[in-house]
């Protein structure tokens, strides 16, 4: 019997194109799963009320509030998923990121959280430096906002208020002095497989569904340390690490678990598709 | 396959191994659409969202 992926999706782009192919080549059948027309019995634990769906299920939908809780269904039906839902709960958030990367001694930029405006302000006086808001569940730097002074920063809280509770919570970071880019490195397992910068010369935020400009980066020896540790770290899986470069070294602000790799494979040659298919196929085995 | 383009009218061909979900942009107009259904020689399709509030890496 040959090995089935099970690819869950809400739309195929590129990436989720790329894979498909990529694993058809190697004959392994592939098995599409769209999340928009799927639905489960959550009372029922068997797997029984369902087709087969694969050996190893892959994650790919692109909102983050399905996939996450579509992964919960799909692991206690007995599934391995990949990421896990413990690993995407951690990467999904940006709250939980920063506590699990500090508590594991992995250097991230300073950041407080308060839950109203004044306890807002009151933090962003104590930094004492100029910050960046930003939500803690949230992608593609939405509502992501610098904080350089008292006044603004006040009028930027209370709007806050107005808006879904989620929002409510302050996550206010120090904006640490970088060149203008970031480091996304690629881990696949226990692999970095491809790095990149992404430039953003006018932006605080270098995402790529931004406009921000991808440009190959070499994996050092430290850079390779420094992004297995933290992949390691929230569970590991299929992750995309981001680095900022500052005076005293690398922190690392984010890790995605639905990780986009378009640029990455045009500017790098690495054929990540290749490394992700390795790694399902790895995963259906054990 | 036949698409047709809600938006503009133009008809273009998908890939063969086109699949629900899958954004084709029509090469008239530009917008971007969904995949919706597969018929027999013809794929239906709709405006794709372009982004929601939880969306993105």
């Amino acid at each position: 019997m040959g090995i089935t992926i099970g690819i869950v999706y809400d739309q195929i782009r590129w990436e989720e194109k790329a894979i498909i192919e990529t694993a058809k080549a190697r004959g392994i059948k592939v098995n599409l799963i769209n999340a928009k027309q799927s639905f489960f019995n959550i009372t029922h634990r068997d797997k029984d009320d369902l087709e087969n769906l694969g050996d190893v299920l892959l994650q790919r939908c692109v909102s983050y509030f399905r996939n996450l809780h579509l992964t919960a269904i799909l692991e206690n039906k007995g599934y391995y998923v990949v990421n896990p839902y413990k690993v995407s709960s951690i990467c999904g958030n940006k709250l939980l990121t920063s506590i699990t990367l500090s508590r594991a001694g992995i250097p991230t930029p300073e950041t407080y959280v308060a839950f109203t405006p004044e306890g807002a302000l009151s933090a962003f006086k104590k930094l004492n430096r100029p910050a960046i808001l930003k939500p803690i569940v949230g992608s593609w730097g939405r509502l992501i906002v610098p904080l350089k002074d008292e006044e603004t920063a006040l009028a930027v809280f209370e709007e806050r208020e107005y808006m879904f509770p989620l929002y409510q919570i302050y996550y206010i970071q120090d904006m640490v002095k970088r060149p203008p880019r970031d480091i996304r490195t690629f881990v696949i397992g226990d692999e970095v497989v491809a790095g990149i910068y992404r430039y953003s010369f006018t932006d605080v935020k270098t995402n790529i569904a931004r406009g921000g400009k991808a440009e190959y980066c070499q994996i050092t020896d430290e850079l390779r340390e420094l992004s297995l540790k933290a992949a390691e770290v929230v569970g590991g899986g299929i992750l995309g690490v981001d680095m900022m470069e500052t005076e005293n070294g690398f922190v690392v602000h984010e890790i995605n678990h639905t990780v986009e790799f378009k640029a990455t494979v045009e500017t790098t040659g690495v054929n990540i598709p290749k490394y992700i298919v390795g790694y399902l196929i790895r995963k259906a085995k054990k | 396959m036949k698409v047709s383009c809600p938006e503009c009218g133009a008809e273009f061909e998908s890939p063969q191994d086109v699949v629900i979900g899958e954004i084709l942009t029509c090469p008239e107009c530009g917008l971007e659409l969904e995949v919706t259904s597969i018929g027999e020689g013809s794929v239906e399709v709709k405006p794709s969202q372009v982004s929601g509030e939880d969306w993105g890496e």
